[in-house]
């Protein structure tokens, strides 16, 4: 559905230039112990605390591979769709840092643990297929504190050795916009999988971009630069903006772009120089001697294919087709795993039209007000569904609903409790609704008249003021019927 | 009364066992030797008083089961032990002290051993002289007209000190030859395990893929005995061989009949002195004259066995040794800022030889060389299973010598890497093509220096290999000819 | 190929092992004989020949998700040239 056209283009004196991107995701694998060690992953624990003799590097001390961070590499590979490959090879990657204790990285160089796989983004001009070029399972560094003394950088390993999945996207993202939905739709695929927690606050997702830029039509890559490290959407967006006018710059200014790395500065908002060449680095991969290479049957692949969830994709159709959903609808809810569990639970008990417009409108803004997640709402899904249940079964009126929602938020409860507590029961029984009828048509005869003589938009004004009388009560499809005859 | 440090291992657990003497005894007579034998430096660290007190404990519990009970055992500075200093025999690693044991000696300790001293060797195990130890060189019990010899090395401290009897038995390392050819210089029995046999975690890596851990002992029951505690599984060491428990001492046999021995002509290479060429002659003739079946047989390759060596072995190490840097253990030297420290650190840390081995290794795997070298010799190394695998279709073990000379004087080989690296000739294979292999003392040369012989085996097939060593070993009745000159 | 004094430079900071004028002039006779060695290796035709990084053929084993040690802290610090409040302390990083 391409209500839009694709229109991210740089601007420049001699055209316009199409922005490259490709990004090397990292996300850490959720699991207790750590890649290659017995050694928790917890977040924000004391400095030192997590760091086994394994991960501290010491003499003699040899990896073990764990076997759960190895299934969750292939889960999220099949999640991606990807070629899992039955046998991989763990290679070193040599470089010195105060927090990589081993003075390498274990790392997937050649023979990744997963081979190419695609995502579908959904964007406003349509859907877009975006390439993965590999997965493979890696071990993160240490943590460095530059900021405590004035001549001394403190080291903390906790992180080091902690599993991550690197996920090499092919240079197929062409706007900020296409590279949001990218790191959504991959954080939601992972959060379906309970393969990455996806929380960038925490550092379990950030990512590497590549940038580079091209003359619109041009076929050729232009020399990309690579921005390290960037653990938010938003740098990510900002980041890609400044790098891409840089480069636009340089280029018709008749000047070179250098492959290199930079850093963006979140104060700043630039991207600057990291390395210097002279400096670059040379990371001397070869297999480690310390790990045997990776293999297993295919078997162990449909075993964990066999216990995959559905995935966004698949319940996406779904949705659209059970419950009659149009593609923005179901594109909502499936962006967050939970979200889409929340609105069946309340679909499932109730009216799926009425959900919809519930789940994604009035609970939506209400969790956006206080700030919480469809995870700690306030409104269980089961009361959601009764409060729904309430204005199909004709209890109480759409407008009460709203005022009882509100206090739902509030304070938890029951919608039922709360209509009974407060009376709030819709009014359909007809002989009350004529009395408060009568009352009002008697208070405004000067406006009865002008109706009758042909001034039909007035009917509103009638029903609403009915609806006020009966404190919110009236039953609107009652106080309709019976005010045509009254009227007639 | 017999001087207990001339018994072999069996034998000394023998006596403890049946209560010929006291494991305070035991242990107390070869306390006594090692404090009269400072000269030989084969000690990087004693721990005398703790294995006396360890000694009298095994006396006062009366439990006299384990399979090693009362045994002084000391092993290479290579091995982690808990609370005791380690260090490679390098500066960089001087002051460390694990807090953690490594595989194979927690094995030692289970079974009753005592650790009575870690052992000097070359510096990371990279030498074949124990020139390269930053605590000084060793010196071989044996002598050439009142010179001193190198012990060989990098097990160089193993190698003497079991020869001089400071030690009833010892453990060392094998990358290149490391217990075989100190084992050749020394007159005793050194085994290459198989790779995988035995763990490799806790002990200082060198090369992760040649690296083994074997015995070093007095005779080939010994050499049995010591492999028996010290192989196995391990969990912990993604390269160790999941293999049933061994019983190699109790199914040792003194039988070649039928065995098929092959002789590989690549083995004679030129320049050979005549006393080593008459050596393997002898050799085969002891096990033609007890029903073996000699063949002739081809490693092609040989001849590249040492050039692939010397890309492999410093490559890996290059990397292992990367954790050396300052920052969590070790000797550090300061600098003004992080990139300066570490620059100081590893360069006054480490020795020459292990510098240089550590800038080879990083040069064969920078960008732009990686596949003229470091690929090029995983494809040679290949090559040279390969001429294993082919020859082991036909033979069981295979004879050669185990090093080209026998032990030469201090500084010999210095001033040249390669007239070094040469000494691995014969042994590097192999580390390379990952099979077990030991050298068996023979007889000694004109000048009273010991010559060995050295049996290939076939992968995880140490049986026969100690088979073959063993029935060898009758025959020519090799006696210790060590005179005590230091004392 | 061969080494010369640049190459010794780059691979040195690769390393990070300072040398000094002498040790450069040292290794650089050194590291061209060794280099000058190990090219034997070019006389073989190994086009078809497949590279093995280890001679073990067994597969790797894995282990389980499970917390074996919960805090090893004073054993990993203990030999630390430099801690305070349990980090390891460097100096500055300049990058």
């Amino acid at each position: 559905m391409s209500d839009k056209e694709f229109n991210y283009y740089i601007s420049g004196e001699t055209g316009k230039w199409e922005v490259v991107i490709g990004l090397e995701v990292h996300a850490q694998v959720s699991s207790n112990a750590k890649l290659f060690s017995s050694s928790s992953t917890q977040f924000g624990s004391e400095p030192n605390s997590q760091v086994s003799l394994i991960d501290a590097a010491m003499p003699g001390m040899l990896p073990v591979i764990n076997k759960f961070c190895v299934e969750q590499a292939v889960r999220t590979g099949l999640g991606l769709k990807a070629k899992i490959n039955l046998l991989s090879v763990f290679d070193r990657k040599n470089y010195f840092y105060a927090d990589l204790p081993q003075g390498y990285q274990i790392s997937q160089f050649k023979h990744p643990i997963v081979g190419e796989g695609e995502v579908v983004l959904d964007m406003s001009y349509g859907t877009k297929k975006i390439g993965i070029e590999r997965l493979h399972l890696e071990q993160d560094a240490g943590k460095s504190l530059h900021d405590q003394d004035p001549i001394k950088t403190f080291i903390d390993l906790n992180r080091s050795g902690v599993a991550l999945m690197e996920i090499v996207s092919k240079p197929d993202l062409r706007s900020p916009e296409e590279v949001a939905e990218y790191i959504k739709k991959l954080r939601s695929i992972m959060r379906y999988l309970g393969t990455c927690d996806g929380n960038m606050e925490e550092g379990s997702l950030r990512a590497d971009v590549n940038v580079s830029v091209r003359k619109i039509g041009s076929k050729d890559f232009g020399t990309r630069c690579e921005i390290k490290n960037v653990n938010s959407i938003k740098f990510m967006q900002q980041a890609i903006q400044y790098e891409a006018k840089r480069q636009v710059e340089l280029l018709e200014e008749g000047k070179k772009i250098d492959q290199e790395t930079r850093l963006f500065d979140t104060k700043k908002n630039e991207t600057r120089q990291m390395r210097s060449k002279e400096d670059a680095h040379d990371y001397r991969y070869f297999p480690d001697p310390d790990l045997p290479p990776l293999k297993f049957d295919q078997s162990f692949v449909d075993e964990i294919k066999k216990k995959l969830p559905e995935l966004p994709d698949d319940k996406k159709e779904r949705l659209i087709k059970d419950y009659k959903l149009s593609n923005y609808e179901a594109g909502v809810l499936i962006s967050d795993k939970d979200t889409s569990d929340y609105f069946e639970d309340v679909a499932k008990n109730s009216d799926v039209k009425l959900a919809i417009n519930w789940v994604i409108g009035d609970l939506f803004a209400a969790l956006n007000k206080i700030g919480k997640s469809i995870k700690e709402t306030p409104i269980s899904s089961k009361n959601l569904s009764k409060l729904i249940q309430l204005i199909k079964n004709n209890t109480i009126s759409g407008r009460i609903a709203k005022d009882i929602f509100e206090l739902m938020v509030n304070d938890h409860r029951d919608p039922k409790v709360i209509v009974e507590e407060k009376g709030l029961v819709q009014e359909s029984n007809v002989g009350e609704l004529e009395k408060i009828i009568e009352k009002v048509l008697k208070d405004n005869s000067d406006k009865v008249a002008e109706y009758k003589s042909g001034k039909d938009k007035l009917f509103g004004f009638f029903v609403g003021s009915v609806i006020k009388e009966s404190k919110g009560k009236a039953n609107p499809a009652l106080v309709n019927d019976i005010l045509k005859k009254k009227l007639s | 009364m017999t001087d207990l440090t001339k018994l072999t291992l069996v034998e000394c657990i023998k006596h403890v066992k049946e209560k010929k003497c006291s494991a305070t005894e035991l242990v107390g007579a070869y306390v006594k030797r090692i404090e009269k034998s400072d000269k030989l430096n084969c000690f990087n660290t004693k721990d005398l008083e703790n294995a006396l007190s360890k000694a009298k404990k095994i006396d006062t519990n009366k439990k006299f089961d384990k399979a090693l009970v009362g045994a002084p055992i000391a092993v290479k500075d290579l091995f982690c032990t808990k609370n005791l200093k380690t260090t490679a025999s390098s500066k960089i690693l001087s002051n460390f002290i694990p807090t953690y044991e490594s595989t194979v000696t927690e094995k030692l300790w289970n079974e009753d051993a005592i650790l009575i001293g870690k052992l000097n060797s070359d510096e990371f195990a990279m030498g074949s002289s124990n020139e390269t130890s930053n605590f000084g060189n060793v010196l071989n019990p044996y002598r050439l007209n009142n010179e001193n010899l190198v012990p060989g090395g990098s097990s160089g401290g193993c190698a003497s000190a079991t020869a001089a009897d400071l030690t009833s038995a010892t453990v060392g390392t094998d990358t290149g030859g490391s217990i075989r050819q100190p084992a050749a210089f020394t007159g005793i029995v050194g085994l290459k395990p198989t790779y995988g046999r035995c763990s490799r975690w806790g002990i200082v890596a060198f090369a992760s893929s040649l690296d083994q851990a074997g015995p070093m002992t007095k005779d080939v029951k010994d050499a049995a005995l010591m492999l028996d505690v010290i192989s196995g599984y391990d969990e912990k060491d993604s390269t160790s061989a999941k293999k049933p428990k061994s019983a190699f001492l109790n199914s040792i046999k003194n039988n070649v009949k039928g065995l098929k021995v092959g002789v590989p002509k690549e083995y004679r290479v030129d320049n050979m002195p005549k006393e080593v060429d008459d050596l393997w002659q002898e050799g085969i003739k002891i096990l033609k004259d007890n029903g073996a079946i000699i063949k002739d047989i081809s490693l092609p390759h040989t001849k590249y066995a040492l050039p692939t060596y010397y890309i492999i072995a410093p490559a890996e190490a290059s990397s292992n040794l990367a954790r050396y840097d300052g920052v969590r253990y070790g000797f550090r030297a300061e600098g003004k800022d992080l990139t300066e420290m570490y620059e100081n650190t590893r360069s006054k840390g480490f020795g020459t030889e292990v510098k240089r081995r550590i800038m080879i290794g990083t040069y064969v795997l920078s960008s732009g060389y990686y596949d003229a070298y470091y690929l090029k010799a995983q494809k040679v190394r290949n090559l040279i299973k390969m001429d294993f695998d082919n020859a082991y279709k036909d033979v069981d073990v295979i004879l050669t010598p185990t090093t080209p000379t026998p032990a030469f004087k201090f500084g010999k080989n210095t001033d040249d890497p390669i007239a070094m690296y040469l000494n691995d000739i014969f042994t590097v294979t192999a580390n390379l093509a990952g099979l077990p292999a030991i050298s068996l003392p023979i007889k000694y040369n004109k000048d009273g220096l010991p010559l060995a012989l050295q049996l290939f085996g076939k992968s995880f097939d140490e049986q026969t290999l100690l088979n073959t060593a063993y029935s060898i070993e009758q025959q020519v009745n090799f006696k210790s000819q060590v005179k005590d000159w230091w004392m | 190929m061969s080494i010369n004094k640049d190459t010794i430079k780059k691979i040195s900071k690769l390393a990070r092992i300072s040398v000094t004028k002498e040790e450069t002039d040292r290794l650089e006779k050194d590291l061209n004989s060794i280099l000058k060695f190990v090219e034997q290796l070019k006389e073989l035709n190994t086009d078809k020949i497949l590279p093995i990084a280890s001679v073990s053929d067994q597969p790797l084993t894995m282990s389980k998700d499970e917390i074996k040690k919960i805090n090893e802290k004073d054993e990993i610090l203990t030999n630390a040239p430099e801690k305070n409040s349990n980090y390891y302390i460097v100096p500055k990083v300049i990058e």
